[in-house]
C-alpha cells in the first residue's frame, strides 16, 4: 500500500474524514492545502511514463471481499494518467472559486468536494469491474448534494434528474457487471481482457450486444450522448460554481473514459456493428448542441449544450476506430475539461458579481473588468477550436479520424465547428462589448488576485495544450494503441490507415 | 545546395514579442515607448527577411527549417516547419515591408484614440500570424496563421468596442471566414486521406506525376475545398460579405489587414497548391469564373457609394477577383504579381483616405468633403500617385499587374479579357469619382481640414513611390518563373491599348459626372431607378442572407429544436416514463425533510441489496 497511486486516491478520502472532523473554520484551508499536496503528489505519477514509459504503473491488487472475489485492483496507463491530473489540478481551483461564494455548511461543502476527489480518481484507476462500479456510484452522491445543497433555485428538481438519469444507466450496467462475473469468474478487468484475447471466454453475438449496450447505456447518459443529455442543462444551471466546473470537466469524462476503457476492448465487435447508429447519434448531438446553445439566454444553459456539443467529437472519435481518432477523443476529453471547466469559473465570476446568468442582464463588461473579459475571450478562442490553443488539436483530430472512415461524418460534424464560432462569439459580443450600464459598472470590480490565481493555470494549459501537444500525447497514443490492439482481434478490419476507397467509397 | 539555418522563426517571433511586452505591460507604458516597440518588432522582422534572403541567395530550391514536432498520432505527423521559397519571398517582403510603414504610421494616426497599447497589441499579433502563415512548410501551419489572423482580424474590426456596429461587423467577419476554414480543413482532411500527409513537399510530390483529371476526381475536390477556404478569407463570391462592414476597424487595419496582406492569403495560398490546382481543370475554370464574377459584381457596388472606405473596400474585393481570374486561367504569377501592386496602391488608398478622415476629425461620407486638395495637398499629392496606379495608367504599379492578368485571360476565353476590360473601366471611375468627390469642386463639409503629421504623410510618400514604380520596378512573373512557368502565347499590343483606353474612358466618365456637370449623376440615378437602387443597395445579399439562412436557423433552433425536441420531447418522455415524475415527487419529500441521514441511509442500503443479490448470483 505504500505507492504513490495509492496515497493520491486515500489523501481525498481522509481529507473527507478529517474535514468533517476538525472545526469549520479551518474547512476551507485545510481543503484547499490538502487537494494541493494532492495535485503536488499526483504530478509525481508522470515519472515512471518519463522513465520507463508506457506501461501499467502503480499496480496495487490485493483481495478486498473474498466472496464473491472482489480485488482491491488499481493502476495507472497513458489513458488514466491525464485524467486524474485533471481532477487533482481542478479540485484546489474549486476550493478557490467557491472561497466567498459558498457561505453556508462550509464544512459539508468541502467534505462533499474532496469525497468527489476521491470518487473520481478511483474511477480513472480501478481495474477490477466491481471496484470501478463502486467509485462510479460514489462520484454520484457528493455530486448529487452539491447541486442538492447550493444550488439555485430549482437546485432539487435538476439534482434528482441528475441523480435519476445516472442510476438508470448505473443499474444497468452494474447487471452486466454481474452477468460478466457468472460467466467469467472474476471482475479483474485485466484478467477479463487477458481471457478474451487468449480466447477462453467468449461471447455470441447477442450475449455481445446486450453487454455492450448495457455499459454503453451506462457510459452514454453520462457523457451525455443525444438524446440522453437533458439532465446536463439542468444539472448546470442549478448547480454552484465548483459543482458546474467538476461536473463539466471531468464528471463527464467518465462516461467517455468509460467507453474507451470498457465498451471498445471488452465488445470489440459490438462495438464496431453498432458505431454506424452512435456515430449518427453523436454527430446529431454536435449540431444540435450547437445549435440550441445559439438561442439560449442562460449563460450556463448555453455553456452547458455546447459541452453536449464538444462531447459528440470524442464520442465520434472513438468510434472511429482508429489512433487519431482515440487520440484526439481523449486529448478532447482533457481539453474540454480544462476549457469548458474554465468556462464555467468564468461565468461563475459574473454571477458572484451581478448575480444573474442571463445573457441580457449584461454589456459592457469590458469597459470595467478588462481582465475577466480577456480571460474570458481567450477562453472562448480555446472553446471554439482556435489553432494554438488546446480543442484545436482534439478536434483536427478526431475529424481527422472520421475522415479515414466516411468523409461525411466529417463534413457533418465539421458543421459544428462553425457554429461554434456563432454562439460563443455572440455570447461574448452581447456580454463583453457596448456600452456598459452605471448600474453594471458599479457592481463589476475586475478579477481579484484569488480569481486570477483560478483561471491562470488553465489559460496557461490551454496555451501549452495548444502548442506543445508532445508533452501529453506520447502517453494517450501509447495507451490507445494498446486498446486498439485489443479491439481488434478476432474483428474483420476496418479502415484505419490513408485508404482512398473508404474515401470516396462510402 | 543546402543552407544553414536562417533562424526563420526570428521573423514571426519579434512582433510576437512585441504583442507579448505591450499586451502586458503596455497600459502603463507611453504611447511613445508602444509604438517604439510595435514598430521596431516589425522593423526587425523586416531586417531579419532581408537578411535570410540575402544569405539565401538565387533560392532555387525551398529553404526547410524543422523546429520541433507538433502533433504526432499514428502515422500523422505534423512539425513546426518553416520553409522559403521564391514566393514566400515576395509575401515576406511585402508583409513586412508594407506592415512597417502602416505601423508608423499607425502611431500617428491612433495617437488621439483610447487603447492604443491594445492596439499595437493586436496588430503585432496579426504579424506573427501573418508571417506563420507566409512561412508555414506545411498545410497545417499554414491554417494556424490563417485562423490566426482571422482571430486579430475579429480583434481589430471590433475595435472600438463600445460600438455596436463593430462587434457585429467583427462577428459576421469571424463567422463567414468559419465557412470558408470548414472547406479549407475539409481539403487538409482529404489531403491527408489520399496523400498522409500535409507537408508541402510530400503531397506535391505525390501530385506531381498524377494525370490531370478530366472529370472531378479527389484533386478536384481538394482544389475546390480549398477555394471555398481562400474565397472566405479573400472575400470572393458568396462569401464577400463580411470585408465591406470590415470598414468599421480603424482605417490603418483596413490598410493593412483587409487590403494589403491578409485578404490576399486566399490567393497565396491557391498560388502554393498550384500543383494541385493545375491537374484539376474543373476546379480552376470554378475560381476563374468566380474571381471575375466577383470582381465585376463589386465593382458594380463600388460605383454607387458614399463612403470612402466602402469605396475602396469593395474595390478591394473587386481587384481581389481579378487575382483569383488570374490563379483560375494558369497566370498564377501574375496574380501574385497583382498581390504584390495592389497592396501598394490599395494600402495607399486606405492611409490616404485615412488621412483625410484624419484632417475632417471622422468624417467618412464624400458628400460632405470636396475641394480638399488646396486644404490638404500631400495627402492629395499621394494619393494621386494610387489612384494612376488602380486605375491602370502605365507606366504604373497597376497597369502591369493588370495587363498580364488581362492577356491571361484572353488567351484562355477572350469572353473573361472582355468583362476583365469592363471592370477595368469601372474600376477607372469609381476612383476616379472618390478622387473628385473628395478634392475636386467646393468644400461641402463643416470641419477645418487640417494636413496630417510627417509620421502620417511620410509612409504615404514611400508607397506613392511603390505605386509608381514598383510594377515596372519589382519583375514579379519573371521571378517566380521557376515556380510557375510564363505561360506562352504572344504578346498583343491591341489588347494592350484597349484595356488602357477603358481606363482612360473610365476617369474621363468620371469627371464629366462629377466636374463638369455636377448633376448628371443624380439625374442618371432617377433615370435607372430601380437599378440604381439595386445597385446602391449591394443587392440585397445581406438582407438575402438573412432572411434565407440566419433567421431560420435562429428560429428553428430556438422554437423547434429547443422547446419543442429539448424541452417538450425527450423531457416530456423522460418526465413520463415510469412515472418517475411521481417519484421525484417523493424524492424531494424525502429530502426537504432535510433528513439527510436517512438518505445516506437509503444508499447504504441499496449498496447492501446489490452485495447481497450478488452473493447470490455468484453463488461459489
Amino acid at each position: 500500500m505504500t505507492n504513490l497511486l495509492n496515497w493520491v486516491l486515500a489523501l481525498p478520502l481522509i481529507g473527507f474524514v478529517a474535514v468533517i472532523a476538525l472545526p469549520k473554520s479551518v474547512a476551507r484551508m485545510v481543503t484547499l492545502l490538502l487537494s494541493l499536496v494532492v495535485f503536488v503528489m499526483s504530478l509525481g505519477l508522470v515519472a515512471p511514463f518519463l522513465e520507463r514509459g508506457n506501461g501499467n504503473w502503480f499496480v496495487t491488487d490485493v483481495p478486498w471481499i473474498q466472496s464473491p472475489e472482489i480485488r482491491y485492483h488499481i493502476s495507472l496507463d497513458g489513458l488514466s494518467l491525464w485524467l486524474v491530473i485533471l481532477s487533482t489540478l481542478l479540485t484546489p481551483i474549486c476550493v478557490l472559486i467557491s472561497w466567498k461564494y459558498i457561505d453556508t455548511r462550509v464544512k459539508e461543502f468541502h467534505a462533499f468536494l474532496l469525497l468527489l476527489e476521491f470518487g473520481l480518481i478511483g474511477v480513472f484507476v480501478s481495474m477490477d469491474l466491481f471496484l470501478f462500479y463502486v467509485f462510479w456510484e460514489v462520484c454520484l452522491v457528493p455530486m448529487y448534494f452539491l447541486i442538492g445543497i447550493w444550488g439555485h433555485d430549482r437546485r432539487i428538481y435538476a439534482a434528482v434528474k441528475f441523480f435519476l438519469y445516472t442510476m438508470a444507466g448505473s443499474v444497468l450496467m452494474l447487471v452486466a457487471i454481474i452477468y460478466l462475473y457468472n460467466k467469467a469468474g472474476t471482475f479483474d478487468y485485466v484478467n477479463l481482457i487477458d481471457l478474451m484475447q487468449r480466447g477462453r471466454l467468449t461471447f455470441t453475438q447477442t450475449e455481445q450486444f446486450y453487454l455492450f449496450l448495457a455499459f454503453f447505456f451506462a457510459f452514454a447518459i453520462k457523457v451525455p450522448l443525444f438524446p440522453l443529455h437533458t439532465w446536463l442543462p439542468d444539472a448546470h444551471v442549478e448547480a454552484p460554481t465548483a459543482g458546474s466546473v467538476m461536473l463539466a470537466a471531468v464528471m463527464l469524462k467518465m462516461g467517455t473514459y468509460g467507453l474507451v476503457r470498457f465498451c471498445v476492448p471488452m465488445f470489440p465487435q459490438a462495438a464496431r456493428q453498432n458505431a454506424d447508429w452512435i456515430v449518427t447519434l453523436a454527430i446529431i448531438g454536435i449540431i444540435y448542441g450547437a445549435l440550441v446553445a445559439l438561442v439560449q439566454p442562460n449563460m450556463k444553459k448555453l455553456v452547458a449544450y455546447s459541452s453536449v456539443s464538444h462531447l459528440g467529437f470524442v464520442v465520434l472519435g472513438i468510434f472511429s476506430f482508429n489512433q487519431q481518432g482515440l487520440d484526439g477523443a481523449v486529448y478532447q476529453m482533457l481539453n474540454h475539461g480544462i476549457s469548458t471547466g474554465a468556462l464555467f469559473m468564468l461565468v461563475g465570476f459574473l454571477y458572484e458579481r451581478r448575480h444573474s446568468l442571463e445573457i441580457a442582464d449584461y454589456g459592457g463588461v469590458s469597459t470595467p473588468a478588462p481582465a475577466l473579459t480577456t480571460a474570458f475571450i481567450v477562453t472562448t478562442l480555446a472553446s471554439v477550436g482556435l489553432p494554438t490553443l488546446n480543442n484545436f488539436v482534439g478536434e483536427f483530430l478526431v475529424l481527422q479520424a472520421s475522415a479515414l472512415v466516411n468523409i461525411w461524418w466529417t463534413v457533418f460534424a465539421a458543421i459544428g465547428v462553425i457554429l461554434s464560432a456563432g454562439y460563443m462569439l455572440w455570447m461574448v459580443q452581447r456580454t463583453f462589448f457596448g456600452e456598459a450600464t452605471e448600474d453594471l459598472r458599479h457592481h463589476m470590480a475586475d478579477l481579484n488576485p484569488r480569481e486570477v490565481a483560478a483561471i491562470v493555470p488553465l489559460l496557461f494549459l490551454m496555451l501549452w495544450m495548444g502548442v506543445k501537444t508532445q508533452t501529453f500525447l506520447p502517453y494517450i497514443s501509447q495507451a490507445n494503441a494498446r486498446i486498439l490492439q485489443q479491439s481488434q482481434s478476432g474483428v474483420e478490419f476496418r479502415a484505419a490507415t490513408p485508404n482512398p476507397e473508404a474515401a470516396n467509397g462510402r | 545546395m543546402e543552407h544553414a539555418s536562417q533562424q526563420l522563426w526570428l521573423i514571426p517571433l519579434l512582433p510576437l514579442l512585441g504583442f507579448l511586452i505591450n499586451g502586458l505591460f503596455g497600459r502603463r507604458f507611453p504611447n511613445l515607448l508602444v509604438g517604439l516597440i510595435a514598430v521596431g518588432t516589425v522593423f526587425g522582422s523586416f531586417l531579419w527577411v532581408v537578411k535570410s534572403l540575402q544569405a539565401l541567395g538565387a533560392l532555387e530550391h525551398a529553404h526547410v527549417e524543422h523546429y520541433y514536432t507538433w502533433l504526432e498520432s499514428g502515422n500523422l505527423n505534423i512539425g513546426v516547419d518553416l520553409m522559403i521559397d521564391r514566393l514566400t519571398a515576395v509575401m515576406l517582403l511585402v508583409v513586412t515591408g508594407i506592415g512597417t510603414l502602416i505601423h508608423i504610421y499607425a502611431t500617428g494616426y491612433m495617437s488621439h484614440e483610447g487603447g492604443f497599447y491594445r492596439f499595437f497589441a493586436y496588430l503585432n499579433l496579426f504579424m506573427f500570424f501573418m508571417l506563420t502563415l507566409v512561412l508555414g512548410a506545411n498545410y497545417l501551419m499554414v491554417f494556424v496563421g490563417w485562423e490566426g489572423v482571422g482571430l486579430c482580424s475579429y480583434l481589430l474590426i471590433g475595435f472600438y468596442t463600445l460600438k455596436k456596429s463593430a462587434g457585429d461587423a467583427a462577428k459576421k467577419a469571424f463567422i463567414v471566414n468559419r465557412i470558408g476554414d470548414f472547406g479549407f480543413t475539409l481539403a487538409m482532411f482529404l489531403m491527408f486521406v489520399h496523400f498522409g500527409s500535409f507537408d508541402f513537399k510530400t503531397v506535391f510530390d505525390k501530385v506531381a506525376p498524377m494525370a490531370v483529371e478530366q472529370t472531378a476526381g479527389p484533386l478536384t475536390w481538394i482544389a475546390l475545398l480549398l477555394f471555398v477556404g481562400a474565397a472566405g478569407k479573400s472575400a470572393q463570391i458568396p462569401l464577400y460579405v463580411w470585408l465591406p462592414d470590415a470598414m468599421e476597424g480603424p482605417t490603418p487595419v483596413s490598410a493593412l489587414i483587409h487590403a494589403a496582406t491578409m485578404v490576399t492569403a486566399g490567393v497565396y495560398m491557391v498560388a502554393r497548391s498550384s500543383v494541385i490546382f493545375l491537374r484539376a481543370p474543373e476546379a480552376m475554370d470554378v475560381v476563374a469564373v468566380v474571381g471575375l464574377a466577383t470582381a465585376v459584381m463589386a465593382a458594380t457596388i463600388g460605383l454607387a457609394q458614399n463612403d470612402i472606405k466602402k469605396v475602396f473596400a469593395y474595390s478591394t474585393v473587386s481587384q481581389l477577383g481579378y487575382m483569383f481570374l488570374a490563379c483560375g486561367v494558369g497566370a498564377f504569377s501574375a496574380g501574385i504579381y497583382h498581390v504584390v501592386t495592389h497592396a501598394f496602391f490599395k494600402a495607399l488608398l486606405f492611409l490616404g483616405a485615412g488621412s483625410v478622415i484624419h484632417a475632417l476629425e471622422g468624417e467618412q461620407d464624400m458628400r460632405h468633403m470636396g475641394g480638399l486638395m488646396s486644404k490638404i495637398p500631400i495627402t492629395f499629392a499621394v494619393l494621386a500617385c494610387a489612384w494612376v496606379a488602380i486605375a491602370g495608367v502605365p507606366p504604373f504599379a497597376g497597369f502591369y499587374s493588370k495587363d498580364e492578368i488581362l492577356l491571361a485571360a484572353h488567351h484562355h476565353h477572350p469572353w473573361m479579357y472582355w468583362v476583365g476590360v469592363a471592370t477595368a473601366a469601372m474600376t477607372a471611375f469609381y476612383v476616379s469619382r472618390a478622387m473628385f468627390m473628395t478634392f475636386f469642386g467646393k468644400y461641402r463639409g463643416h470641419h477645418h481640414p487640417h494636413e496630417s503629421p510627417f509620421v502620417m504623410w511620410g509612409p504615404l510618400a514611400v508607397l506613392a513611390v511603390l505605386s509608381l514604380a514598383g510594377g515596372w520596378y519589382f519583375k514579379i512573373p519573371h521571378f517566380l518563373e521557376p515556380l510557375f512557368p510564363l505561360a506562352e502565347g504572344a504578346h498583343d499590343e491591341t489588347l494592350v491599348y484597349i484595356s488602357v483606353a477603358a481606363g482612360a474612358a473610365g476617369i474621363g466618365l468620371a469627371w464629366l459626372f462629377y466636374v463638369a456637370s455636377p448633376a448628371l449623376p443624380d439625374s442618371i440615378a432617377n433615370s435607372l431607378g430601380g437599378l440604381y437602387k439595386l445597385v446602391y443597395n449591394k443587392y440585397f445579399v445581406d438582407e438575402a442572407y438573412n432572411a434565407a439562412i440566419v433567421n431560420p436557423l435562429v428560429n428553428g433552433s430556438r422554437s423547434l429544436l429547443w422547446r419543442v425536441m429539448d424541452a417538450g420531447v425527450i423531457d416530456g418522455a423522460v418526465n413520463g416514463v415510469g412515472s418517475l415524475s411521481r417519484s421525484i415527487g417523493g424524492f424531494v419529500r424525502l429530502f426537504q425533510s432535510g433528513n439527510i441521514r436517512s438518505y445516506a441511509a437509503w444508499v447504504t442500503l441499496g449498496c447492501v441489496a446489490v452485495l447481497v443479490a450478488l452473493g447470490m448470483a455468484g453463488g461459489r
